[in-house]
């Protein structure tokens, strides 16, 4: 069992929802970027909610199955010949051309019963910077084959077989796609937002904030108006986290995504409430947020209404399957 | 210690996890009494937590927020796991559980930097070596990359700022200092720490159990080797 890449596409990883209990030893969680478009994936193929699958970036891959494979695309929204956020029987020796993405900037692409690669360290996600996890420690290149499990412990590869063209007629929703932009992102005030300039301060909130090119799964650099702190000193180093914007002396405000480091020696401006942060995922260099101020009250009420979001889609997919 | 050992501050770090702050400087006694904290949460292996991290001057949990077991706020339950957790330290106790001992080549291939330290703590580089080798250090903290422990016990007589250029690419096992720290780089990345030798040791490796040569709160002595025993070590 497996998929051969033909084309590898911009950034194409093997992630989960990353391994925890190392940060003390200095490795972030990592894994998916977007972790609900992942669980969506996954629950149309019937994996279980954690179950690697490929996070591919703004420009997709092109795959070939050797063998018939039960397969579902969640998340950004690609050309190419793949239909979205439904599952689709893949016939042995079909190739899929996934294309660039036209709204959101990465989608997951889950394969009934999971990818047959070693966990490392607890996780099967792909760390780049540390070239472990995932398919070879690395993003998938052109020739590379990638060994798939056996999907038949997925009850519904089993009745995707039963249909006729071996799809669907529905679809789950997508849950992270921005709408619009700019992005709105709530944000906590950080631990030095008060070392910051008045100016400073009310710029954070009334700018619109582009994401540089210079981006990627560790952290996203925002282009605006410069940030200057009222007090020169130095902070002392100390922890951070997903979701966290800190401010280098340049004055450009980096938000901290999945690969982060888990220490760093900037002044922590904001920190990115964590229901809102698969929605900053979807946006690729170019996109633009704009922040709103909000409390650990209304953080806990987002994550809140994300996950019932996400629990009524599951719940959906379930009952379309009949199970 | 006679000042009492209570949080200045905890301070919400997202919605996730919450930075419970000592000491706005870093200070070694204080450091010392979080690196006994964070091993009394972590023994408390709850539920709820996912990590557990001692900083320079202060311990981030990171945590789960919706999980079922945690009842009530996060950070006022962080709080009191926090408060019912100091009762157990002991501000006497020696804390580091262990030793782990670096073998370092200090010969100039492996110190692009220790001429210039030398040269402006107005030592020899033999020196700087011996200094360096002799000191008794404390893993204070691990960040900046995976196994990366930011070292105090520094010897004041090799205090020096660090580059004021940083390097492209140090190589990975640099025994770096600047300030009145040392740390060695686990990877070959950008810094811009004083490079004074190297160690053939693997400071971070995914494939063992335990992945990083150091954890927070361990004493690390240096010992001295020459370039054939790095090679030999290397293997």
């Amino acid at each position: 069992m497996s998929i051969r890449v033909l084309r590898p596409g911009l950034l194409s990883t093997i992630q989960d929802r990353g391994r925890h209990g190392l940060q003390h030893v200095g490795l972030c969680p990592g894994g998916a970027m977007d972790p609900v478009a992942l669980a969506l994936a996954n629950a149309l193929v019937g994996n279980a909610r954690d179950e690697a699958a490929l996070e591919i970036t703004v420009i997709g891959p092109e795959l070939e199955f050797e063998e018939d494979s039960l397969v579902a695309v969640c998340g950004a929204e690609f050309k190419g010949s793949f239909p979205h956020n439904r599952p689709v029987l893949a016939a042995a020796g079909s190739r899929y051309n996934v294309g660039r993405a036209v709204r959101g900037a990465r989608a997951y692409l889950a394969v009934a019963g999971g990818f047959a690669v070693e966990p490392v360290l607890g996780s099967r996600s792909t760390f780049i910077p540390g070239q472990f996890g995932g398919f070879q420690g690395r993003a998938l290149r052109h020739g590379d084959v990638l060994p798939l499990r056996d999907p038949s412990t997925s009850r519904r590869f089993g009745s995707l077989k039963k249909t006729r063209d071996g799809s669907v007629r529905w679809s789950a929703p997508p849950l992270t796609l921005p709408d619009r932009e700019p992005v709105l992102l709530h944000v906590l005030e950080g631990q030095h937002f008060g070392s910051f300039e008045t100016a400073a301060q009310r710029a954070f909130f009334e700018a619109v904030w582009r994401i540089s090119p210079d981006s990627n799964r560790m952290g996203f650099r925002l282009d605006g108006p410069a940030l200057a702190r009222a007090e020169s000193d130095e902070v002392l180093s100390g922890p951070t986290c997903l979701g966290t914007v800190q401010v280098p002396a340049n004055g450009v405000p980096i938000v901290l995504m999945a690969d982060h480091q888990t220490t760093g020696g900037y002044p922590r401006i904001a920190e990115v409430a964590s229901a809102d942060v698969p929605r900053l995922a979807q946006l690729a260099p170019g996109g633009t947020v704009h922040f709103a101020r909000c409390d650990l009250g209304m953080a806990a009420e987002l994550r809140e209404h994300m996950n019932e979001r996400l629990a009524a889609a599951l719940r959906g997919i379930a009952w379309n399957y009949g199970q | 210690m006679s000042r009492s050992f209570r949080p200045k501050a905890i301070h919400p770090l997202g919605d996730c996890a919450a930075y419970v702050e000592f000491s706005e400087e870093l200070d070694l006694e204080v450091n010392a009494l979080i690196q006994q904290l964070a091993v009394v949460v972590h023994g408390r292996a709850l539920p709820w937590m996912h990590d557990v991290v001692p900083a320079l001057g202060g311990l981030a949990l990171h945590f789960d927020p919706d999980h079922p077991e945690l009842r009530g706020e996060p950070l006022q339950a962080a709080a009191a796991l926090v408060a019912e957790c100091l009762k157990k330290i002991d501000p006497k106790r020696e804390a580091a559980p262990r030793t782990v001992e670096v073998p370092v080549c200090y010969e100039p291939e492996f110190a692009p930097d220790i001429e210039e330290v030398a040269k402006s703590r107005k030592l020899a580089a033999e020196q700087v070596a011996e200094l360096h080798a002799a000191g008794d250090y404390r893993v204070l903290m691990i960040g900046f990359a995976p196994g990366h422990a930011y070292m105090g016990g520094l010897d004041r007589k090799l205090a020096v700022p660090r580059r004021a250029a940083p390097r492209a690419v140090v190589a990975a096992g640099s025994v770096a200092i600047a300030n009145d720290q040392t740390v060695v780089y686990p990877y070959a990345i950008s810094g811009g720490w004083n490079v004074i030798g190297r160690t053939p040791l693997a400071v971070f490796d995914a494939s063992r159990q335990e992945p990083s040569l150091f954890a927070p709160g361990d004493r690390v002595r240096f010992r001295a080797i020459s370039g054939e025993e790095f090679a030999k070590m290397q293997g």
